[in-house]
């Protein structure tokens, strides 16, 4: 009796599930039988692929790629998430395994586990973003490219946008993690508030996590709170609390602004729209660039490559619809100002500190 | 048949290998739901973990700690305290052992090794101790005060590496090789995963808590005072004592969890933004485990077969890996309903007679 109902139930599993099986199969042996041999693939770092932000980006890139190349997403270029850090090396070594050409590490999270699998396999190629990979002496890895950008400079420009456009002359600064990276964009965003509106105030708070939309929405709500009306949101998708706080605020009457970060961000702040500008960081750029230089055989391997506002890497994105025309004339002089170098914008704490002197002089 | 089922051992036994059945059966039935191919994506987890020895490597890379984890849980459980602090015990464990191996990079290996070991299982059993100490003298629920210990030990070793140990990346300098439980011999062996000596420690470990739980005495008394803490202090068993030695050894199983991921699986500590989540899952293996050591072992085995073969999953048959995330609750919530599984059991046997 048990025997026979268990029997049958197991006989419609398997049935059902070969069918199934049987579509599957079909579809995804085709796709990957017919195409070129080259394949770009991504890991990303524990925000996910679909972080609104830079994982997402990057993503973005190396999908236009494989669609401009004809290679398939799945079998052509593909992406593999990590749920937790020790899932960063399995990914890179599973990708490495399956023979692709290109294998791209989001973030300088993942930078130990990248070098670690590159001095592993030395005739597979990397990239790395935002940071430089090294190996035990502190030398550039012959097989990886690593891929930085001047975060320092699109945060400057939305600092004056912020500057010049904030009522009651104070805004915010919400940052992912502290660390080297993110104080780019905090100093950058900052020497700009200050360049174009010397009395502001500046509030910059770290949640400790890129992750953590909930953290990010209760720093929002306490910067808000005292006062500020524009937030620069550099933290992934925490950043996404942020929007969540703009938007409450903005329903109950009281408008607030967010500058999104790393794409152009007008998106997540409709139907309300928070959205004052965002600090692009063509990541995806980057990405497309290298895999296509991957591609002819010219893969700059070894190479640290530096995407600033000269070479389009990072700037304002391309929605303006909120930003005045009197702003971005602003905007425009002090971009051409940072190209021929007549600004530096600085990168650290220290470098800040010297720049505001310089600015009271 | 009846008889089978519904008396004797093998009965406990049953409840977990239905969960883990039923888990992959309704897991499957939701990747059809979603579009994908269940057959496929557990081929793939098996294909990976038995035939490539770098996912063989990896799983038992990820078993190593997951199964101290569970060994902390389990022995608590035999005490009748429930451990949900075992991820700050790992976290204690894990910053003290790296920093042990920093600080004294100059031994040798002979000596800096067993030490730093030691003091990350040290240190977890500190952890362990204090709402050990709570619950015996002052009555505090270890749940609570446990859960409180978690967020003591993530803000603090966070803090503790920013000021003192600081270096590139959000974390600690790597350990000097003195102290590395790591070997070019494994990972060679397993095509460069990171599989390194720990699981010696995890063997010693269980062989540890089999031996002091049912081979002493003291064991005994700590047992009883899981059955139950009245009838133990009428007979004389010291109830206060054998709460705190209890949560001590859990917390050094704990400890010792975290001490592999310093000086095995990572070679440094990070700041971690938020819990592991190495020491949640530990509770899951204790559980689907029945508390028992070789059970423990054995579940360990499947929960990370099933994370690192998910990621093989994602890749070779597209499916998410937040569904072995699914995989895995969904057993636990079978196991945690055993009850109706026990029922239905013995429905089926009863009419199994009436034929």
């Amino acid at each position: 009796m048990i025997k026979k109902r268990i029997a049958v139930l197991a006989a419609c599993i398997v049935v059902l599930a070969t069918i199934l099986a049987g579509c599957g199969n079909n579809g995804s042996s085709a796709g990957s039988t017919k195409k070129s041999s080259f394949k770009a693939g991504m890991v990303t770092d524990t925000g996910g692929v679909d972080d609104k932000s830079f994982n997402q980006s990057s993503w973005e890139g190396l999908k236009k790629f494989g669609k401009d190349n004809g290679l398939a997403v799945g079998s052509g270029v593909k992406y593999l998430q990590s749920k937790q850090p020790t899932d960063y090396a399995p990914n890179l070594n599973q990708l490495v395994q399956q023979k692709y050409n290109i294998i791209f590490g989001i973030g300088f999270l993942m930078q130990s586990d990248l070098q670690k699998v590159a001095e592993q396999h030395p005739d597979a190629h990397f990239g790395l973003i935002d940071s430089v990979a090294v190996d035990k002496n502190n030398k550039p890895l012959k097989n990886v490219a690593s891929l930085t950008f001047k975060e320092q400079q699109g945060s400057f420009l939305v600092g004056v946008v912020a500057g010049m456009t904030t009522k009651t002359n104070k805004v915010g600064f919400i940052g992912g993690i502290n660390s080297e990276l993110i104080k780019k964009f905090e100093n950058g965003f900052k020497a700009g508030v200050k360049s174009v509106n010397p009395k502001a105030q500046i509030f910059a708070q770290y949640a400790g996590d890129f992750n953590a939309p909930d953290k990010g929405q209760s720093i929002a709500s306490t910067i808000y709170g005292k006062g500020a009306d524009i937030i620069y949101a550099s933290a992934g998708n925490t950043g996404n609390g942020v929007f969540t706080e703009a938007k409450t605020r903005t329903r109950s009457g009281k408008k607030v602004w967010v500058i999104g970060v790393d794409k152009d961000q007008y998106s997540e702040g409709l139907p309300e729209n928070v959205t004052l500008t965002s600090m692009v960081k063509r990541v995806d750029q980057a990405i497309y660039d290298t895999t296509a230089k991957a591609k002819k055989g010219k893969f700059p391997g070894g190479q640290v490559i530096e995407y600033g506002l000269a070479e389009k890497g990072v700037g304002i994105a391309p929605t303006t619809k909120n930003v005045k025309p009197s702003v971005l004339a602003q905007v425009k002089k002090y971009q051409d100002k940072i190209i021929k170098g007549d600004i530096v914008v600085p990168t650290t704490d220290n470098e800040y500190k010297t720049y505001l002197s310089s600015l009271a002089k | 048949m009846s008889k089978l089922l519904t008396s004797g051992k093998y009965f406990h036994i049953l409840v977990p290998l239905i969960s883990v059945v039923l888990g992959l059966m309704v897991g499957a039935i939701i990747m059809l739901a979603a579009g994908y191919n269940p057959i496929l994506a557990y081929q793939s987890i098996v294909e990976s973990v038995f035939l490539q020895p770098y996912y063989t490597g990896e799983t038992i890379r990820a078993m190593i700690p997951l199964v101290l984890a569970g060994l902390s849980v389990a022995f608590a459980f035999r005490t009748g305290l429930f451990n949900i602090g075992v991820e700050g015990q790992l976290l204690a464990g894990w910053f003290v052992s790296v920093a042990t191996a920093i600080f004294f990079g100059h031994l040798p290996k002979v000596v800096l090794l067993p030490l730093s070991i030691l003091a990350g299982g040290i240190a977890g059993g500190v952890w362990g101790i204090i709402p050990g100490f709570l619950k015996a003298r002052f009555k505090v629920h270890e749940v609570i005060s446990t859960i409180m210990m978690n967020y003591i030990a993530l803000y603090t070793t966070n803090y503790l590496i920013k000021h003192y140990l600081y270096t590139q990346g959000e974390r600690t300098p790597n350990i000097p090789d003195n102290a590395s439980l790591a070997s070019p011999m494994l990972a060679n062996l397993t095509q460069g995963s990171r599989l390194h000596w720990g699981f010696i420690v995890a063997i010693i470990a269980g062989l540890l808590m089999w031996f002091i739980l049912w081979k002493t005495t003291r064991g005994y008394e700590l047992r009883a005072v899981g059955f139950s803490p009245g009838a133990s202090r009428y007979a004389g068993i010291n109830v206060e004592r054998n709460i705190v030695l209890s949560m001590a050894f859990s917390g050094m199983f704990a400890g010792l969890a975290g001490t592999m991921e310093g000086l095995g699986t990572y070679q440094y500590m990070m700041i971690n933004a938020s819990f592991i989540g190495i020491g949640f899952n530990g509770i899951a293996v204790a559980l689907l485990g029945l508390n028992t050591v070789v059970g423990v072992f054995l579940s360990g085995a499947l929960f990370s077969a099933l994370q690192t073969g998910g990621l093989t999953m994602q890749s070779d048959a597209g499916v998410p890996v937040d569904l072995i995330n699914i995989v895995i609750a969904l057993i636990i919530f079978f196991v945690g309903s055993s009850y109706v599984i026990k029922w239905v059991l013995n429905r089926l046997a009863k009419r199994g007679e009436k034929n």
